[in-house]
């Protein structure tokens, strides 16, 4: 790969993907400098996102179809959400227009749309708050860029609101920490509320309330899965490795996105944790219940539906008498998780209310309410509980891609940015070739992968392979400096993007895994443990 | 005139002082039911004060975002605030020894102050990306200020007016008597845009200064995991399921 030039667009190769969409999609050319692209109206031709069927929008509580007077209700929606979220209140007046965040957004970078724009896209909703709660826009709507609810606006919103996956890089930028992506979450909680929902998400949601997790995978396939590994680990290492499902009286129950049960490269991961419990020798359990830690309901900003989601782990919890809750690869659900849980279902510490301490008194104080499956692998690394053979590693160079909703929506550890620490100490304790990406595009400037918020959908594919861009050039950079052949990562999300897009920018698929595909390959296991 | 311009600044300061409390108010009693710091963020209030410090005093998000705005904006924001300290002097009898030592800075702030808004303002054409989220407000908010600072700077240097006069003037105004403000054209156009700007303070974006205070990605404690964050309408919902 080291003598493709740099500025030359890479043929897109035989892709895996089938792609629905009519266009032709092709990655933008890797800049030979990362400028700022000058805008190109419409830069988006594609088709918009796919509306929900009423069906799915339904199943949620949801208008199945536009309301009637839904301009009115639409308005009315908004009032009822600046009243309920200080965030928004706050968003919808502080902006100044002052452009700090013009250059930000890995979509605007991709595709140089202004509407992708971080302050473009709240000033979608702006204008509208604008004209219906403030004096100046009720008085002198052109003066201040108001507008009337209409249509048009509505059909921007749906194309732009979902064209944002709420990674909020934007927000470490602003001087006044306005972040998108909450208004980006108003917005899909104020278009659902008339019956305008986004396909994808919502039928994912859907699912999960009937089934139990993203993927719709029944109880009786996961079992199947689950022995399947038993036996591919057994095969594989000559050590009885378990993946157990629905044991009551484990130690800690693990919650991680259903796609670690099947796909590529997620599955090597889900591997590497139940090494990590069996060489600890830690008891452990998954959920036919809780088999799913990704939480859509926070992409359609929705208090509800991401309570009643999260509401299946605190359940299984309960049910199982675990003590500890863990939870895997996955971004978004980290952030539900670290940051949201205790609010939400009282899994974390320091309630005191009967709800929350009915679940905090089972669960041992000892350890972090929820933990990161990183942060439980790399405490037993310091405890010298676990063995590497680093040398096992050594046929790659491992880089580390930040996860948006790790980066600037969580924590691991006990202070602040463990969750960059973290990960990497672990990939550094199992492998022995390591090289960072260029500064502005790691840690809390992490890009984002270009498939989060529920854009990991087909009819989306030439956003995300555009959206995908500032990502591909700081690693093109590192592979063809440093011949880097590993892109480790924490996120379902990520890894199934990558997967994607990589070979549109020349790139192996498999180049992207996980951090406990990297543990699963150097642990030392033995039957005795 | 005088009459006029009396009942003007009760008014505007009514307007700004009740304005700016009520929205103050409105942003408090708002709840913020989730923690939504922007990571990696401090894990104890202390931190928080100092973060919220440095983003008001030094801007150090927008320092992270672009030197050129970061420059113009520190330059303009400083030069005002110094400009503001300077003008203390005229509603106060004696003049405290920190205002006055500072009234030399005060008069190149006006400089700088001026400087700075010219450049914010010279952005909004030449770059492409803030002309286009540019609105007629954004451009008539600068000529505002910008007519402020040149108006003030006028009478500093170049049309003198009877300062002496305008010091009586809002002297009189706090303790509700009238004194004659001078007749100066400078003097009327320079305290016919202060009004207005503190007439629109409350409803336009100048509230990005109370709404820093307010913003939940930086002024929530990174603590989710060890103290359970509840809003009042949440709890509601979760005594409902």
């Amino acid at each position: 790969m080291a003598d493709t030039p740099v500025a030359v667009p890479p043929a897109p190769t035989s892709a895996p993907a089938k792609p629905t969409v009519k266009v032709k999609i092709e990655a933008p050319a890797f800049r030979e400098y990362p400028t700022i692209p000058a805008l190109r109206a419409d830069a988006m031709i594609d088709p918009d996102p796919y509306v929900s069927s009423a069906a799915h929008n339904e199943a949620l509580g949801f208008p199945g179809t536009l309301v009637d007077g839904w301009e009115q209700k639409a308005v009315a929606k908004m009032g009822e959400l600046l009243g309920k979220y200080r965030s928004l209140k706050v968003y919808m007046d502080a902006c100044v227009h002052c452009g700090a965040c013009t250059d930000k957004c890995h979509y605007f970078i991709g595709t140089g749309n202004p509407k992708n724009m971080p302050v473009a896209r709240q000033d979608l909703m702006r204008s509208v708050y604008r004209r219906y709660y403030t004096l100046p826009g009720k008085l002198f709507p052109k003066l201040v860029g108001a507008r009337d609810m209409t249509k048009a606006v509505l059909d921007d919103w749906f194309r732009y609101y979902n064209q944002c996956s709420e990674c909020r890089r934007c927000s470490v930028f602003c001087p006044y920490g306005i972040d998108t992506a909450e208004v980006t979450m108003a917005a899909k909680e104020i278009m659902d509320s008339v019956g305008v929902g986004h396909k994808y998400v919502n039928e994912i949601i859907a699912k999960v309330h009937k089934i139990g997790n993203n993927l719709g995978l029944p109880g009786p396939a996961l079992e199947n899965t689950l022995e399947g590994l038993e036996e591919d680990v057994l095969e594989d290492t000559g050590v009885a490795v378990k993946y157990p499902l629905d044991v009551k009286g484990a130690e800690v129950l693990l919650v991680t996105p259903s796609a670690d049960f099947f796909a590529e490269p997620h599955v090597d991961s889900l591997i590497g944790y139940g090494k990590v419990f069996h060489a600890a020798g830690i008891s452990w359990t998954l959920s036919s219940k809780a088999s799913e830690a990704g939480n859509f309901g926070m992409f359609i900003g929705n208090y509800e539906q991401m309570q009643k989601i999260a509401m299946r782990v605190r359940e299984a919890a309960l049910e199982l008498g675990v003590k500890r809750i863990v939870v895997g690869e996955c971004g978004h659900a980290w952030r539900v998780a670290y940051s949201f849980w205790n609010t939400l279902t009282g899994v974390g510490a320091g309630a005191n209310d009967p709800f929350a301490i009915e679940l905090q008194k089972q669960l041992d104080p000892n350890y972090k309410q929820p933990s990161h499956i990183c942060e439980v692998t790399w405490d037993l690394i310091q405890a010298g509980r676990l063995k590497f053979n680093k040398e096992a590693n050594d046929h790659r160079i491992v880089t580390f891609h930040d996860s948006c909703n790790v980066a600037r929506g969580s924590r691991m550890g006990d202070y602040a940015g463990g969750q960059f620490e973290i990960p990497r100490n672990v990939i550094k304790a199992v492998a022995n070739h390591y090289v960072e990406m260029s500064p502005d595009t790691i840690r809390e400037k992490t890009f984002c992968c270009g498939g989060g918020g529920g854009l990991l959908t087909d009819e989306l594919l030439d956003l995300r392979v555009k959206g995908a861009l500032p990502r591909m050039e700081s690693l093109k950079h590192i592979v063809d400096h440093d011949g880097v052949n590993f892109m480790a990562t924490i996120c379902a999300i990520c890894k199934a993007q990558f997967t994607k897009v990589l070979p549109y920018y020349g790139f192996k698929m498999s180049m992207v895994g996980g951090v406990h595909q990297l543990v699963s390959t150097a642990i030392v296991l033995s039957n005795e443990q | 005139m005088t009459l006029f311009f009396a009942i003007l600044f009760y008014a505007a300061t009514l307007i700004l002082v009740g304005g700016v409390a009520y929205r103050v108010y409105d942003y408090a009693r708002t709840p913020a039911p989730l923690k939504i710091p922007t990571a990696p963020a401090p894990t104890t209030t202390s931190g928080v004060a100092l973060r919220m410090f440095r983003e008001v005093v030094f801007f150090e998000s927008l320092f992270k975002a672009n030197l050129w705005i970061w420059a113009l904006g520190w330059l303009f924001h400083v030069g005002l605030a110094l400009v503001l300290l300077r003008h203390l002097r005229y509603f106060t009898e004696p003049v405290n020894f920190i205002i006055a030592f500072i009234q030399p800075f005060g008069m190149y702030a006006g400089f700088a102050m001026a400087a700075g808004l010219a450049g914010l303002w010279a952005r909004r054409f030449l770059v492409e990306r803030i002309r286009y989220i540019s609105t007629p407000s954004d451009h008539l908010m600068l000529a505002l200020l910008l007519g402020i600072a040149v108006t003030g700077l006028l009478m500093k240097f170049v049309m003198h007016t009877d300062i002496v006069a305008v010091k009586a003037f809002f002297l009189g105004l706090m303790v509700f008597e009238i004194n004659p403000l001078p007749e100066h054209p400078g003097l009327y156009l320079h305290l016919l845009m202060v009004a207005l700007l503190m007439i629109i303070f409350p409803v336009s974006k100048l509230l990005h200064a109370p709404g820093l205070f307010f913003s939940p990605t930086r002024n929530q404690v990174d603590n989710a995991r060890e103290v359970r964050h509840l809003a009042p309408w949440a709890a509601q919902l979760e005594r409902k399921a």
